[in-house]
């Protein structure tokens, strides 16, 4: 797969987590999230913590440099709760991290569960005041009249510990499930996002939220669809999207209205007839949506494929690639083992070239854009001496396998690649396998 | 497109993931359960399709035998003056077209199907309780419907039975699943859904309540109500509605979106058996078949 100059090729980095292969339920990856420089990379995980690794950048202009990135700061971000009044308990699985742009010395990031949004402030503290003369050696306060003088303390260094605080509990504005939030790009807003409602909120105001979109029925039998991912545009702050579980994506304008129901594009490709089956609606239902970086096109990923839509063309998307055509004919016994309900996610490379997905068997898959050319990688243990290249994988949909091939029928559904990120700016992507997280870079970066 | 007996399997993993989905940690994901309802509502649409070619395939040459055979006792009487608008034709159709021997099976299907669709009223009433309500001139012989179908092989038939007597022990209030009380999670207001008719138990300051039941009510096919006269007028609309409907044979009632969707309540709700009363004869066969492993729930408080 070319790339700009020359063939990519992807070399394995590191891989975080256990090696057990019996994984703990509380260690499942569920969110993966670089930062907007791509020092940071942050995961959250089913037990409700929050992981930052960060990027050693002191060697990054020599050759052969290998970016290494290590635990930061891990914290608890959740708590399971139980709403008594309607006898629901509340997961504390992180559903998904947002970075906000960095204003200051401190990192913020916003993350959620299915009910409550946090604003977590990360920041450092690498010095301590030491010569306080206002206290005895164990502690306690001395006597007032027995303090002579006035010292000043002086700040040494100590070794570097980072904090994370809860700033702000956006908390009680959901009913349903939140999928979704997204950092407006006026830095001051947000939105969050369940099945059947968008809020859009103050990063400075946790009492209140603005309701902007409302697909909620007045009689709850006539639901035909939920929302299933939200985003705002990366430029315009006046400007989101949110998907469907029907395959379509609606774009609204927060200047037309105060409330959006009414969309100013809807976008939406008719059915093929021919492919009709008994879970064409799962399968269309859209899983994630995500702006390129530059504003102009969108890409949407359903349960076999990811499109690329051009914002000026409503009627269909300029671009499709199948991720895993061969399942078509599996969605039976997906249905019936419940893969078919797996919410895969999808992302861009910096410079909008290149998408990303995942797969099943720890497979995950890159479509070049430009060259048109595809390639399927895995994540897998067995790849990961250090640097060492990954060969590309293939699946062989029928008739005779050739070596090297996987057949459909051994490919390992309970592996499933659902997260992946990509480094805003460099070859660097986080892949998340059930419990581990793998990093990987291009040999040539 | 599957055929049906893998139809029936995925109506009866559809229900069983419904079911399941009450008890899983973090509360009922309507994602989830929304998409379920679409491959049961795609499941049902097939199994019912290959259910009612079977039988009237078996329908068919059963009913030449018995029509010939039936000519001279045939009283058009026989048929009930409830829907006698479409049903008046039919004995004299089928007398014409089956003097023309077996191979004239054509004609005599409007016949059958409008005798099929009739009984489907009839049944879906009484399961709905609605007998009581109705003029007493008006009570079906319900062995002279079965006439045609007992013929046939005895699953069909035995169903029938099996409704009557479901229906009778409904609409007696000794019935199982009949009532499910749902929770709107946004206004905490509490509806019960009783055979289908929807009334509100209690309101929390919601200002929609007042509304609330009367538009339910104006949604609903259910037909049982504390007030007579309403009951009246909806069993009259209904009768109409059937009447300029009869062409389709086995159109369903009227009522809102069921093309469109399985309702998401109506299957929480009323223990499945919520299907069982929202469908044509042939549904209920295939559908009865597919729960019979689930066994009854009594009272269910769904929150959505």
């Amino acid at each position: 797969m070319a790339g700009p100059g020359g063939d990519m090729q992807w070399c394995f980095s590191q891989v975080k987590g256990a090696i057990d292969d019996d994984v703990a339920e509380a260690d499942i990856i569920s969110t993966v999230e670089f930062n907007h420089t791509g020092e940071l990379l942050a995961t959250g995980d089913k037990g409700g913590r929050v992981v930052i690794f960060q990027q050693e950048i002191e060697n990054k202009n020599l050759p052969q440099f290998r970016s290494e990135y290590n635990v930061y700061s891990t914290f608890q971000s959740h708590e399971p709760e139980f709403d008594y009044l309607k006898s629901l308990e509340i997961e504390e699985k992180i559903n998904k991290i947002r970075w906000l742009p960095q204003k200051n010395a401190a990192q913020f990031l916003l993350s959620t569960n299915d009910k409550t949004i946090k604003l977590w402030k990360i920041s450092e503290r690498d010095k301590r005041p030491e010569g306080y003369n206002l206290k005895e050696e164990d502690g306690r306060y001395k006597d007032p009249n027995t303090i002579t003088a006035l010292r000043v303390p002086v700040l040494i260094p100590m070794d570097l510990m980072v904090e994370a605080s809860p700033r702000r509990v956006f908390a009680n504005a959901h009913t349903y499930h939140i999928n979704s939030i997204s950092v407006n790009s006026d830095n001051e807003t947000y939105l969050s996002a369940d099945d059947l409602r968008v809020n859009l909120w103050n990063l400075e105001i946790t009492d209140r939220s603005f309701n902007i979109v409302d697909i909620k029925p007045a009689n709850m039998e006539e639901l035909t669809e939920v929302i299933t991912a939200a985003e705002f545009h990366p430029h315009q702050c006046n400007t989101f999207v949110y998907s469907s579980s029907k395959g379509t994506i609606r774009l609204c304008d927060m200047r037309a209205s105060a409330l959006c129901d009414k969309h100013s594009k809807l976008f939406e490709e008719p059915e093929d007839p021919s492919n009709r089956s008994f879970f064409s609606e799962i399968i269309s239902s859209i899983s994630d949506v995500k702006f390129s970086h530059n504003g102009r096109y969108m890409m949407t990923r359903d349960y076999l494929s990811v499109k690329i839509w051009d914002l000026n063309m409503e009627n269909r998307p300029v671009e499709t690639y199948q991720v895993h055509e061969y399942l078509r004919s599996k969605l039976c016994s997906l249905y019936e083992n419940d893969c078919i309900f797996d919410k895969f996610e999808c992302c861009w490379n910096g410079n909008d070239s290149v998408v990303m997905t995942g797969s099943y068997n720890n497979f995950f898959r890159m479509f070049d854009r430009g060259h048109r050319r595809d390639v399927t990688l895995e994540a897998s243990r067995e790849n990961s001496k250090p640097m060492q290249v990954l060969k590309p994988r293939k699946v062989c949909a029928g008739g005779k396998r050739k070596k090297d091939e996987i057949s459909v029928d051994s490919l390992d559904f309970n592996k499933k690649i659902l997260h992946t990120a990509w480094h805003p700016q460099d070859n660097i992507i986080a892949v998340a396998t059930t419990n581990n997280l793998y990093i990987f870079q291009d040999k040539v970066n | 497109m599957e055929c049906a007996a893998d139809a029936q399997s995925l109506i009866s993993m559809s229900l069983m993931k419904i079911h399941n989905s009450r008890t899983q940690r973090g509360g009922i994901k309507l994602h989830k359960n929304l998409l379920v309802s679409y491959v049961l509502r795609n499941a049902r649409q097939v199994y019912i399709k290959e259910k009612y070619a079977e039988i009237y395939r078996m329908q068919q040459y059963e009913e030449v035998m018995t029509v010939c055979n039936e000519i001279q006792e045939l009283d058009p009487l026989q048929l009930d003056a409830e829907d006698a608008g479409g049903e008046e034709q039919a004995p004299p159709v089928r007398a014409a077209c089956c003097g023309g021997g077996e191979e004239e099976s054509g004609p005599c299907e409007p016949a059958c199907v409008h005798r099929g669709a009739a009984l489907h009223v009839r049944a879906t009433s009484t399961l709905l309780g609605c007998s009581p309500f109705e003029d007493g001139g008006k009570e079906p012989e319900p062995s002279d419907y079965r006439s045609c179908c007992m013929e046939a092989p005895a699953p069909p038939a035995a169903h029938f039975d099996h409704f009557s007597s479901a229906a009778d022990s409904s609409s007696s209030g000794g019935g199982h699943c009949n009532k499910t009380t749902v929770l709107d999670l946004d206004t905490h207001v509490v509806t019960t859904v009783e055979n289908g008719y929807l009334h509100q138990d209690c309101c929390c300051g919601a200002a929609q309540g007042a509304q609330s039941p009367a538009k339910k009510r104006k949604v609903e096919f259910g037909c049982c109500a504390s007030d007579a006269e309403e009951v009246s007028d909806f069993t009259a609309a209904r009768k109409r509605a059937k009447r300029e409907d009869s062409s389709p044979p086995f159109c369903s009632l009227d009522y809102t979106d069921t093309s469109n969707i399985s309702n998401l309540i109506s299957i929480f709700g009323s223990g499945f058996s919520g299907l069982l009363s929202r469908q044509a004869d042939l549904e209920q066969i295939c559908s009865k078949q597919a729960l019979a492993s689930l066994g009854a729930w009594t009272r269910a408080i769904v929150a959505f």
